[in-house]
C-alpha cells in the first residue's frame, strides 16, 4: 500500500479582481509515495508544492484528479486521525500557551486527557521547547512557534506527516534537529512527506523526491538512482603538462584551470577519460588526480527547473549531467 | 460531538481572553450602577428607570460583543492560517462552524450571567429587598440572549463570506433594520405601490424580526411575558438560528484556504 497516491492532480485558481481567469497551479501531478519513506517535495517558490499538501489535507479542491491517503480518500475523517502536518509558516492562537495548545490539538484527536498531558510534555521535550511550555505563544520566536507546530503535528503520533517547509525559521542547531527527527520518525515507521527548496535537506533526508515546477511534475524518483544516474564530469589533475598535451587535452576537456604547476580540467564524456589519461602518461604528465564527480541533487534539480525556465540552460544543463528521468 | 465541545471550549477561553470583553463588562457594570443614581432622582419611578437601563446596558454592550468577536470568529483563524491546523484533524468543517458558535453563545451566556448579577445587586440596593415580582427581569435577559444567539449568527455566517469590517457593517446594519421590520412593512404599505409593498413585506419575513424580542418596557413595568410568546419566540430564534448556522456551513464547505 503507498502511503500517498495522487492522480492527475490538477489545480486552477481564479485570479484577479476585476477581470477574473484562471491560473493552473498544478497540471496532472501523480505521486506515489510508498509507506514509511520519507518523501521530499522540491521545487521553487511558486511551483505547487503547498497547493499539493493542501490539497492532500482537503484544505483546497483540486480541479481535476484525485488522491488517496493510506489507502482512503482524501475526504475520510477517519484518515485524518492517522496523519499529523505542520502548515508553512504555523501561527497559532496568541492567547495559549504551548501546553494548551498541544492539549487542544489532541482533544481534537480524541485524546485522554491524561494521555495528550503525557504526549505534550514528551513531544515538548523532544523539540528542546519544554521550558517554555507555560509561555503564551505570542512570545514565541519563529523558530519556537516551528518547533510547537512540529510537536502538534506529532501529537496524534500519525503514520504519515505532512511538513511544509520544515526547516523554514530554524537556527542552524534547530535544523538538524528537526533533520534527526525526521529520520528518527521513519526509524518509527512513519512516513514523512515535506516540501522544501533547500536542496541540502532533501539529499541529506530523502529517500524519493519528486520535484515540481510552475505546476508540473518535472521528475520523480528515488534518491539513491538519480544521483547514481552517472558520472556527471570527471576531474584530473595533472603535474607539469607540456604544451602539446595541453593543446590535446583542452579539445576534450570543458575547463582547464593551471594554479602553479599544476592543472586542473574536467572532462564531461567519461568515454573521454581512459583516452586522455593515457595521453598524458605518453607526454610523460605526472597525474596527481582522477576523480569521477557525481550528480548532487542540486544539478540534478538545476537541470529540471532548468528545463522549463530556460531552454537553452535547460538543455545544456541537462546534456550535462547525461541523465535519463523517470516520469510517473 | 467532542468535537465540537472542544472547539467551542477553545473559542470560549480565547473570548475570555480578549481585553475588550472586560472593558465592556466594566462599562456595563457601571452604567447599571449610574442606573441607580437616575433612579434616585425620579421619584416614584426608581425601579422603571433602573430596570430599564440596566437591561438596556446588557442589550447594547452585549451586541457589541457579539458583533466584535462574531465577525473575527471565522475571519481571524482565515487569516493567521490557524484554521490550516485545526482542519487538518479529524474535524469536519460543520464541527468547527458549530463549536465556534456555540463557544461564542456560551462567552456571551455567562457575560450576561454577570451583568445580570449586577442588576439585581442594584436593584436590592435601591429597594433593600428582592421580590419574587423581579424575577420577571429574568424573562427580558431570557429574550436578550436570544437576540445575542441571532446576532452570532449572522456575524458567523458574513464573517464565512466577508471580510471583518464588512460582516460588522452587515451585522449591524440587519440588526437595525430588523427592529424596525414593523415600521418597513407599514412604509411599504402606505406608498401605495404593489411592487414596493411586496419587496417590504418579503424583507420582512426574509430578516430576523429583533423587535419581537424586547421585553425591556415591558419587564420595566412589572409586566411579565406570556408564556406562547415566550414559546415562540424561543421556536422562532431556535429555527432562524438553525438556517443561519446551515449557510454558514454550506459556505464554509466549499472554501478553500490557499
Amino acid at each position: 500500500m503507498f502511503a500517498v497516491e495522487t492522480f492527475d492532480l490538477t489545480k486552477d485558481y481564479d485570479v484577479g479582481f476585476f477581470r477574473q481567469r484562471m491560473k493552473r497551479a498544478l497540471e496532472r501531478v501523480n505521486l506515489r509515495v510508498a509507506t514509511g519513506e520519507i518523501f521530499g517535495l522540491l521545487g521553487p517558490n511558486g511551483a505547487g508544492k503547498t497547493t499539493t499538501l493542501k490539497i492532500l489535507l482537503r484544505l483546497v479542491f483540486p480541479t481535476a484528479g484525485t488522491a488517496r491517503i493510506l489507502g482512503r480518500e482524501l475526504d475520510d475523517i477517519a484518515m485524518h486521525a492517522r496523519v499529523g502536518y505542520l502548515p508553512e509558516n504555523p501561527y497559532f492562537y496568541d492567547h495559549l500557551t504551548a501546553e494548551e495548545f498541544l492539549n487542544y490539538a489532541g482533544e481534537l484527536f480524541g485524546l485522554r486527557s491524561s494521555e495528550r498531558r503525557r504526549r505534550a510534555g514528551r513531544l515538548l521535550e523532544r523539540l528542546g521547547v519544554a521550558e517554555a511550555r507555560d509561555i503564551p505563544l505570542r512570545k514565541f520566536s519563529k523558530g519556537m512557534l516551528q518547533r510547537v507546530g512540529i510537536a502538534q503535528a506529532l501529537i496524534n503520533d500519525p503514520q504519515l506527516v505532512f511538513l511544509d517547509e520544515p526547516m523554514s525559521g530554524l537556527d542552524p542547531l534547530g535544523r538538524r534537529e528537526v533533520r534527526d527527527l525526521i529520520l528518527e520518525l521513519k526509524g518509527e515507521g512513519k512516513t514523512v512527506f515535506f516540501s522544501t527548496h533547500i536542496l541540502s535537506d532533501a539529499e541529506m533526508l530523502c529517500d524519493q523526491v519528486a520535484i515540481l515546477d510552475r505546476g508540473r511534475l518535472q521528475g520523480c524518483g528515488k534518491l539513491r538512482e538519480i544521483l547514481a544516474l552517472g558520472v556527471a564530469l570527471t576531474e584530473m589533475v595533472l603535474e607539469n603538462p607540456s604544451p602539446e598535451l595541453l593543446k590535446e587535452l583542452s579539445a576534450h576537456a570543458r575547463s582547464l584551470v593551471r594554479t602553479g604547476e599544476r592543472v586542473r580540467l574536467e572532462v564531461p564524456q567519461e568515454a573521454d577519460v581512459a583516452k586522455l589519461l593515457a595521453l598524458a602518461i605518453r607526454h610523460g604528465a605526472k597525474i596527481v588526480s582522477l576523480n569521477p564527480v557525481k550528480m548532487s541533487l542540486e544539478d540534478y534539480f538545476m537541470a529540471q527547473t532548468g528545463a522549463t525556465g530556460d531552454a537553452a540552460a535547460g538543455q545544456e544543463a541537462a546534456s550535462l549531467s547525461g541523465t535519463k528521468l523517470r516520469q510517473q | 460531538m467532542r468535537r465540537i465541545a472542544s472547539i467551542a471550549l477553545h473559542t470560549f477561553k480565547e473570548s475570555v481572553r480578549e481585553r475588550v470583553l472586560y472593558n465592556l463588562i466594566v462599562f456595563a457594570l457601571l452604567l447599571i450602577g449610574t442606573a441607580i443614581l437616575f433612579g434616585s432622582i425620579s421619584v416614584g419611578i426608581e425601579r422603571i428607570i433602573l430596570v430599564n437601563l440596566g437591561l438596556s446596558s446588557i442589550s447594547v454592550f452585549g451586541l457589541l460583543m457579539a458583533i466584535f468577536i462574531g465577525i473575527g470568529l471565522v475571519s481571524k483563524e482565515i487569516e493567521r492560517q490557524s484554521i490550516s491546523s485545526i482542519l487538518s484533524k479529524p474535524v469536519r468543517r460543520a464541527e468547527f462552524i458549530l463549536g465556534k458558535y456555540l463557544g461564542l453563545l456560551l462567552t456571551l451566556v455567562i457575560n450576561t450571567a454577570i451583568m445580570t448579577v449586577g442588576l439585581y445587586a442594584a436593584l436590592f440596593y435601591q429597594k433593600r429587598t428582592l421580590a419574587a415580582a423581579d424575577l420577571v427581569v429574568l424573562q427580558a435577559v431570557y429574550f436578550i440572549i436570544l437576540q445575542f444567539a441571532l446576532v452570532i449568527g449572522l456575524a458567523l455566517l458574513f464573517s464565512c463570506i466577508s471580510t471583518p469590517v464588512l460582516s460588522a457593517v452587515f451585522t449591524f446594519c440587519v440588526y437595525v433594520i430588523g427592529n424596525f421590520l414593523a415600521d418597513i412593512r407599514w412604509f411599504g404599505q402606505e406608498t401605495g405601490s404593489a411592487l414596493i409593498e411586496k419587496g417590504t413585506t418579503v424583507l420582512s419575513y426574509l430578516l430576523p424580526n429583533f423587535s419581537n424580542f424586547n421585553a425591556i418596557t415591558q419587564v420595566a413595568h412589572g409586566q411579565g411575558v406570556p408564556g406562547y410568546v415566550l414559546l415562540s419566540n424561543s421556536l422562532y430564534a431556535l429555527l432562524y438560528v438553525g438556517i443561519l448556522i446551515s449557510a454558514a456551513i454550506l459556505i464554509f464547505e466549499k472554501r478553500e484556504f490557499r
